[in-house]
């Protein structure tokens, strides 16, 4: 039923995905697994461009019928947009959460890592089937 | 462990995602909760509720005894094939469940009751019951609903019978099947008992005639809307029906019918009620939720929210709060650390598709 988690990206152990652009930024997105496990989006909130964030802080809440969930950074960053699509179709999360539904963009902050700690696509994939056991 | 009803493995086949409610593993969704709503106001939703409890009372004095049990009065029913909505209260007022009277004949009633509490009415119920009313719990039976604009003629193509025409409140039978003009989503609709080695089989003919099924997820925001109770969520038996917005449902007119509950509620009424259920709305997008505390103007605790979520029809969050008397607004809630203004409103916020919410007037209630 969900669609294995590509493997263009890097995922955090808290169903956050992130994708390496072109100009050095990243996008990022929630996973295929987490958007299922929250049913129906129904809004997204990401903090203003230009906030700076902390390694491991806040950078959006997704809110859905179900639970109010925070989307977290795994490294210093600044944010620099959140995808505008989702204000008006919160339901293009559910729909395509590694493609028009990603969240935001990041840029890394000077000297942090953005690739420390994070699992390879079959990693994550493997973690959750862990987490079914 | 739970409990699961005859549709199942139905469910599974449609790619359920399932919930426990009442005790049952029942569907939550089948893909999106939010799009089964919308098709339920714009067409027509197949819902299983078989966990839901049937009990058929009869024999003599049956209407007599129902009329000492429940605090609406079944004497109001005008001819048999009706049916009446009512608070089963315990002694001090409190609500036990709320259920749907069905009269058969003199004498013959059905009621239909909740799954989390059926155990619990049953045995209450018995422990009251005179020895010749003979009461059968009728597990043999399953139900689904079947809500929305489009379900006459569904209803009409997929299984024909007496119930064509019925109007609302009223049902019609046929061997095991039942069909009543109820439910519980603000949507013309119908509710069906049939035996339950039947119940796939109906299920089946239809969603092949074009109901899409709908799961408890679009059931809860479909009754929000509509601005029905949830029994134990939005009353229980620390509420009385008054503080529950359910006051039109106890009769008082018959000064001679001594009700269970009906002193307390008397009392209840000479003092003046402590509390009030109302409507809320958030003026925009957004969810409100189950147990969160309301706030008056200087940001004291004045209530709480019985049942709360996201209206996909009004494209706003609301609920319902139960609010102290007096009632001293505006009002707001804190979400994510932000007051948020509610919008206190009269029930239902939908009906029949439409917005159909009026503002309301914070004076006592007369």
């Amino acid at each position: 039923m969900s669609s294995p988690p590509p493997s263009d990206r890097r995922y955090t152990r808290t169903h956050e995905w992130l994708r390496a652009e072109n100009d050095g930024t990243y996008l990022l997105g929630i996973t295929d697994h987490a958007q299922s496990a929250l049913g129906d989006v129904v809004f997204v909130e990401v903090k203003p461009a230009g906030t700076a964030v902390e390694a491991g802080g806040s950078v959006a809440v997704v809110e859905s019928v179900k639970a109010a969930s925070d989307v977290y950074t795994p490294f210093a960053a600044e944010i620099v947009a959140a995808n505008a699509d989702l204000a008006q179709r919160p339901e293009v999360l559910n729909q395509d959460p590694y493609g028009e539904g990603w969240i935001l963009r990041l840029k890394p902050a000077e000297g942090s890592d953005p690739g420390a700690g994070l699992l390879d696509a079959s990693s994550y994939g493997r973690s959750l089937e862990d987490a079914h056991d | 462990m739970s409990e699961r009803t005859p549709l199942y493995d139905l469910h599974r086949e449609l790619g359920a995602r399932f919930v426990d409610f009442g005790g049952y593993e029942m569907p939550l969704h089948y893909g999106s909760q939010i799009e089964e709503h919308h098709e339920v106001r714009r067409a027509a939703g197949l819902f299983d509720v078989a966990h839901m409890g049937i009990l058929d009372l009869e024999g003599p004095g049956t209407t007599a005894f129902l009329r000492r049990l429940l605090a609406n009065d079944v004497a109001r029913i005008e001819r048999d094939g009706r049916a009446l909505y009512s608070c089963l209260l315990a002694e001090d007022g409190g609500v036990l469940d709320d259920l749907i009277a069905y009269r058969r004949g003199e004498d013959r009633y059905r009621l239909v009751v909740n799954a989390a509490t059926k155990n619990k009415d049953e045995a209450w119920i018995r422990a009251r019951a005179p020895a010749s009313v003979r009461i059968t719990r009728r597990d043999d039976l399953g139900l689904l609903a079947l809500q929305g604009p489009a379900s006459p003629t569904l209803l009409r193509q997929a299984l024909p019978g007496p119930w064509d025409g019925l109007r609302p409140f009223a049902f019609a039978e046929e061997g095991d099947l039942f069909v009543a003009r109820t439910g519980y989503t603000g949507e013309d609709g119908f509710e069906i008992a049939v035996a339950a080695s039947a119940l796939e089989e109906l299920a089946r003919r239809l969603l092949a005639a074009g109901a899409r099924p709908t799961g408890l997820g679009a059931r809860d925001t479909l009754r929000l809307e509509a601005g029905l109770n949830l029994s134990g969520q939005d009353m229980d038996p620390g509420v009385n029906p008054l503080e529950s917005n359910l006051g039109w449902t106890v009769s008082f007119d018959d000064p001679e019918r001594g009700f269970i509950g009906r002193a307390a509620l008397e009392e209840a009424k000479r003092t003046g009620p402590r509390r009030r259920l109302v409507g809320v709305l958030l003026g925009r997008r957004a969810v409100l939720r189950h147990d969160q505390e309301v706030l008056d103007e200087a940001g004291r605790p004045a209530g709480r929210l019985t049942s709360g979520g996201y209206g996909p029809s009004l494209d706003r969050g609301l609920g319902f709060a139960r609010l102290d008397e007096p009632l001293r607004g505006p009002y707001h809630v804190l979400l994510h650390g932000r007051a948020e203004p509610l919008e206190l409103v009269r029930l239902p916020f939908v009906r029949r598709g439409q917005p159909a919410y009026r503002p309301l007037d914070l004076s006592p209630p007369s």
